[in-house]
Formats: structure tokens, sequence, C-alpha cells
């Protein structure tokens, strides 16, 4: 098992027709994923790599069965883009694109709320979603995620998702599913939906998560854990010694006012039960510790 | 999908005047008022306003009237001297190089009011209170019963009923209600149809006539919606940057300069960032947090560099990649192409694994030197990296 995607999932690119998209869609269909079709709405009836194209997700639904869609497209055009999405019949819906506005973040989150409740979002900024030897929905490279659990991943960073999958890997521990959220102010999927899927996976036997600092989700992910968490978490926080005030990159990753620092967030944790490591190497260590107790 | 440039440094903080030319764009009162950078120009704009005038730093940093750098000036003579005092004032390491000058406003009821996203609850919140012109947070601390808050669903809007229901909870003074509710309607236009992070009020006046006045302005701009305002773009020569950050924002680097000896390279935030604590683990402090990106390309590895390069205090530089769809082969070229390019002052350690990891060390092995170094893991490539900054002369 895993969550929300697996090797049934049939993805629908939107974007598909884009250099990245391409790039994306063929390597994730190389690595195993359905991918069905595309779109795009001045390129329909052609192909990409005989991948077919269509004028809109609705079109790819009613003609492929697709149930996911997976966008590339530029900022600009991510909140209708999404919104075609749900609307033509995706169910899960994973936005690859960077440098989507608050504001169309928090529209997109209530207005999908309101009217389409059963559609997930993953994203924006994201790597996307990988169920190891299953499907790979994004841009993450397949070949550093070990299938077949016992661990689940999610993370607000790119990189450190990567950085986790291997970090297992090494270890020769598997994963039945990788989360990249996002760091992003409004995220479709927060850390707590995906540790209440992996808390009903039965493959799933422990969980890694990888947060950092700013904003509150891990504080969060906490109260959840301790609320309703069986299976052990080890968590790892970034930007320990990141100065208040200092916005390093992601955009939520702002420290202000003795809130959303990286002390806050791994007291928080720790209260709640998870083992947190000072870097990504002793999350490993710890994982490893973890499985060999399960 | 990656878009270099300043948008990617997110949020664009403005300085009050410019809050306030944000601010009148979507109706909402301020007072008549000029910048300048020189006392000449402070000067004649007072005189043009009329007595008495307000002389004010634009900073990026609160607490000014308390450093002194908001001054009453009743005439040229005072406006000379208030100008001449605040100009070049170091407001909690801010450098003064302009002022506001304004015409003061008699004050009889000063509030709070502001809008920003609740991240938690994925919605907007408004914050109103009868106590302004001090620290809302004291207030929010002290006498919670004073902020009055309001939480907006963006797909349904912000309506006068609910604004006038939020004025009432705020216990404002009632006499201006109908003026607050239309200050209060431009305000969350200005912070929705503006994509700002944050617009701030604080104080909102009651001037001594009746009116509702913006006194102050702070506002935050989104750096992601920058092309659907191209006019912002005017506010980046004013972001507060020391000159590290500024030669790394020429080159569209993910930049923020820190106090240490160890210049830290990676690709991503998150793990650039985790790279910055993991040479604090080793004993060491970051000199920066510099994010290349996912690609790695000999051009931005070479700007990166030459930025870490040019910075006195680094005495080691720790290189952490972990390539994902970029190949190791391509990460190692570009960091040769680049030393070919750039003299460097201090030694590299390069931990680089993912992707076609071994390929990429096998070409640096060749090249390898007191100066360039391979280390085998984050941890040992941190360790490393401290031990040449302390031992280097």
């Amino acid at each position: 098992m895993s969550i929300w995607v697996d090797q049934h999932s049939r993805v629908v690119y939107q974007g598909l027709t884009g250099r990245q998209g391409r790039f994306y869609g063929l390597r994730n269909r190389d690595y195993g994923t359905n991918v069905v079709a595309g779109t795009n709405p001045t390129k329909a009836g052609t192909d990409v790599d005989g991948i077919p194209v269509f004028a809109s997700v609705a079109n790819a639904v009613a003609a492929t069965g697709a149930d996911v869609s997976c966008l590339f497209i530029p900022a600009p055009y991510v909140k209708d883009a999404v919104v075609e999405a749900a609307e033509g019949g995706a169910r899960l819906v994973v936005v690859i694109t960077e440098g989507v506005p608050a504001k169309d973040e928090a529209w997109l989150c209530n207005k999908l709320l309101r009217d389409h409740p059963d559609v997930r979002v993953i994203g924006p900024n994201c790597p996307g979603i990988i169920s190891p030897g299953k499907a790979n929905i994004g841009i993450t490279a397949g070949h550093i995620a070990r299938p077949g659990g016992p661990v689940g991943i999610v993370s607000r960073s790119g990189t450190l998702t990567y950085q986790a999958l291997y970090e297992l890997k090494l270890n020769g521990i598997g994963v039945t599913t990788c989360v990249g959220i996002g760091g992003d102010p409004v995220p479709g999927t927060s850390f707590t939906d995906c540790l209440a899927a992996f808390e009903d996976d039965p493959e799933t036997q422990a969980v890694m998560m990888i947060g950092e600092i700013g904003g509150s989700a891990e504080e969060e992910a906490a109260a959840f854990i301790a609320r309703r968490m069986s299976k052990p978490v080890v968590a790892y926080v970034a930007g320990i010694t990141a100065p208040p005030g200092k916005k390093m990159g992601h955009a939520g990753a702002i420290v202000s006012g003795g809130k959303g620092t990286a002390a806050a967030k791994i007291e928080a944790l720790r209260a709640a039960g998870v083992r947190v490591g000072a870097n990504p190497t002793e999350a490993g260590r710890l994982m490893v510790e973890v499985v060999q107790d399960l | 999908m990656h878009f270099r440039g300043w948008i990617e440094s997110r949020s664009v903080d403005l300085l009050e005047y410019q809050g306030k030319q944000f601010f009148a764009r979507f109706g909402l009162p301020t007072s008549s008022g000029m910048v300048a950078d020189r006392c000449s120009e402070a000067v004649a704009i007072a005189e043009r306003l009329g007595f008495p005038v307000v002389v004010k730093a634009q900073v990026h940093i609160g607490g000014r009237g308390k450093a002194g750098g908001i001054r009453l000036a009743r005439d040229a003579k005072e406006v000379a001297a208030a100008t001449t005092a605040i100009l070049g004032m170091d407001i909690r390491g801010h450098k003064v190089t302009s002022v506001l000058v304004e015409e003061a406003a008699e004050i009889a009821a000063e509030y709070y009011a502001s809008f920003t996203l609740d991240r938690s609850a994925r919605r907007y919140l408004g914050i109103l209170s009868a106590r302004g012109g001090v620290d809302i947070e004291a207030v929010a601390e002290s006498d919670p019963d004073a902020i009055a808050k309001i939480w907006v669903d963006p797909v349904e809007g912000l309506g006068e009923p609910g604004v006038r229901d939020w004025v009432g909870a705020a216990g404002l003074d009632e006499g201006a209600t109908e003026e607050l509710v239309e200050v209060l309607l431009k305000l969350y236009t200005a912070f929705v149809e503006g994509d700002a992070d944050l617009v701030e009020i604080n104080p909102l006046i009651l001037t001594a006539e009746g009116r509702v006045q913006v006194l102050d302005a702070k506002v935050t701009l989104d750096g992601n919606s920058l092309f659907r305002h191209a006019d912002y773009e005017e506010y980046d020569a004013t972001q507060p940057r020391d000159d590290r950050e500024r030669a790394a924002h020429a080159c569209g680097l993910q930049y923020v300069g820190l106090d240490g000896t160890v210049g830290v390279i990676a690709n991503g935030a998150g793990l650039a960032m985790s790279t910055v604590d993991v040479v604090a683990q080793a004993g060491g402090s970051a000199a920066n947090f510099l994010d290349i990106g996912g690609g790695a390309d000999v051009d931005t590895m070479a700007g990166a560099l030459e930025v870490i390069n040019n910075d006195p205090a680094v005495r080691a530089i720790f290189i952490n990649i972990f390539g994902g769809i970029v190949k190791g082969e391509v990460v190692a070229q570009g960091i040769l192409d680049a030393l070919d390019r750039v003299e460097m002052r201090s030694p590299i350690v390069l931990r680089l694994d993912g992707t076609n990891a071994a390929e990429g060390r096998a070409m640096i092995e060749p090249r390898l030197s007191n100066m360039l170094m391979l280390a085998d893991s984050m941890p040992t490539g941190a360790a490393r990296a401290v031990e040449l900054a302390g031992t280097a002369s």
C-alpha cells in the first residue's frame, strides 16, 4: 500500500507540451507512472511521444480515465489550471510550479474546500509525490527512493526531501510514499493531512517528517501526533541556526517574534513523542533505530 | 520551474512613503508629504506644505520614534536641524538615507488596523484596535479584549456589514463609523488587489476635525505577484541589503548574509538552511546562506563562488550539492569551469551526492588539492570546512 498514488493512478499533465512538462512527464512515464494524457487548449489531437494531448482536463478524463493531474504551468495560470483540473474530474492535483502568489493560493484553497472538498491539491512549489516502484509524479529523481516501506516521508523542502530519501536508502530502508508538500504559505496539503493518511495506511509503519522554520505547520503536526498517531515519527527541522527576522529562500521560512522558530517547533515535536534529529543524517540514524524496533 | 531574479526573494518591504503612495492609489486618506534625501530639499517641501511639519526617517525597521528618527518642526530652521540630525542616523543597524516631510496632524485618537494572511486558518486576518500608536503585540498580550479580529474567506471576500460589525467590536469612535468602514474596505482592497502580504496602519488617526487619516504605513508586497504588478520593480532599489547581498542579488542568487567564516553554497533552500545548521553543529558558523537552485550550471556556480570569494570574512567554503534531476557530472563541470574563472582565496570542501555522484566525483579527483577537497557526507564536509576556517590565517 501507499498513500494517494500507486500503480493504478492515471495521470494527465497540464502543460505536457512545454519544455518542463515534456521533460518530467516523459521521465515519470519511464519510471513506470501511468502517464495517460496531456493538455493544451491549442494542441488538442496532437501527441507528445505517443501521449495524447487534449484541449482540457475534462476531455482528458473522459477519454482516458485520468484521476490525477500534474501541473507544469507557469505561475500566472496556476489558479485557473487547478480549478480546471478539479472541475474536470481529477481527484488529486499536484502543482510543481513555484512563484504562485499567496493570494492565489489562499483563494484556491478555499475555493476547493467549498466547491470540491473531495479534491486534494499537493503544492504549489513542491517536488511532487512518489510511491517508489509504483508511481512518480513530479520532479523527484526516482532512483534515490527505495521501494517497499515501511517508512512514509512528508517534507516541506525539495532538496531535503531528496536528502531524506537518500539517507533512508543508504540505510536500506524503503519508502511507501514520499510527499513533498512545498514551502509556500498556503499549501494544498499539510503535514497533518499526510500524517493522517500515513496513520491509516497499513503498510506505513513509521513516518519521517522534514520541517523548516516559519509558520506553525510543525506545531500543528505535533498536536496531531500527540492526539492521533500511533506510529512512530522521526523529524528534522531545518533552520535551527537561522537568525530571527532573516528570510531564507522559502516563502514560508520566515522567523519572527519568537514564533515559528526551529527551537519552538522541535520542542513541540519532542513533547509529542517525536524523535528529532539535529540534521538529516542524524534523523536517518534515528529512523534506523525506529525501524529496528518495529 | 525556476524563476531567477529578485522575484525569488518574495517579500518586498516598502518604506513608509512608498506604503503611503501605495495606499493613496487605493483611495486611502494619507497626509500630504514628500520624500527628501537632502536638507535643502526637505526645507523646500516643508515650505510648500506649510508649518508645522513632521520629519520622519525612512527605514525598514520599527522603533524610529524612540531612536529620535521622527521630529516635529515648526519652521524652516527646525526642518533643517531635524533633517540634518536624522539623515545618516543608524537606527538598529539601518542607515537613514531619506526623510519623509509631512504635514503635522492634530490627533484626537489613535487606532490600529491591519490585514495579513493567517496561514493556519488559511484565511485573511484583519486586526483592529482602539489602542493604536503603540506596540500592538504588547496590547494583544496585556489586553486581548482591546483587539478585534476578523477572518475573511478569500473566495467570499469582505462586505460592508462585516466591516461595520468589526468597527463596532473594536469600540472605535461611533461618530466616525461611516468613514472608518469606507477606509477599512479600501484597506482590504489594497491588501487583496495590491497582492500585499501585510498592510498595517499604526496609527490610523482621527484628526481634531474628526476625519480618518493614515499616519503611518507598513506594507509588505508579495514578490511572487510581480507578473501582475510590473510597477513593483521600482521598490527593488530600496530593499535593505548589505554589499554582499546586493552583489548576489545582481547575479540572481538567493543569498542572505550571516556573521560567520564558512561560506556556504547549496542547491535548494531547505538544503542550504540545513547546511548552515550543520556548519554550526560542527562548531563553526556560516558566513552566508546561498541557494543556487536546482540547476547548478556553470554561470550560477561561478557567480556564487565570486560573491563568496569577495566576502573578506570567509575562510573556507562548503559546497553541498544533492543532485536530484541535475547530474553529478554537470555539477562537477560547473565547479571546475567556475574555478577557471574565479581565483579563489579560500579552500573549498565539496560534498556531492545524488544522481551520478560517482561520475562527478571522478571528474573532481584529478583537481584535488589543498584548495579543493571532497567530503563523503554532509556532516563530514561541514566538519572539514569548519576545521579549515579555524586554521586559515
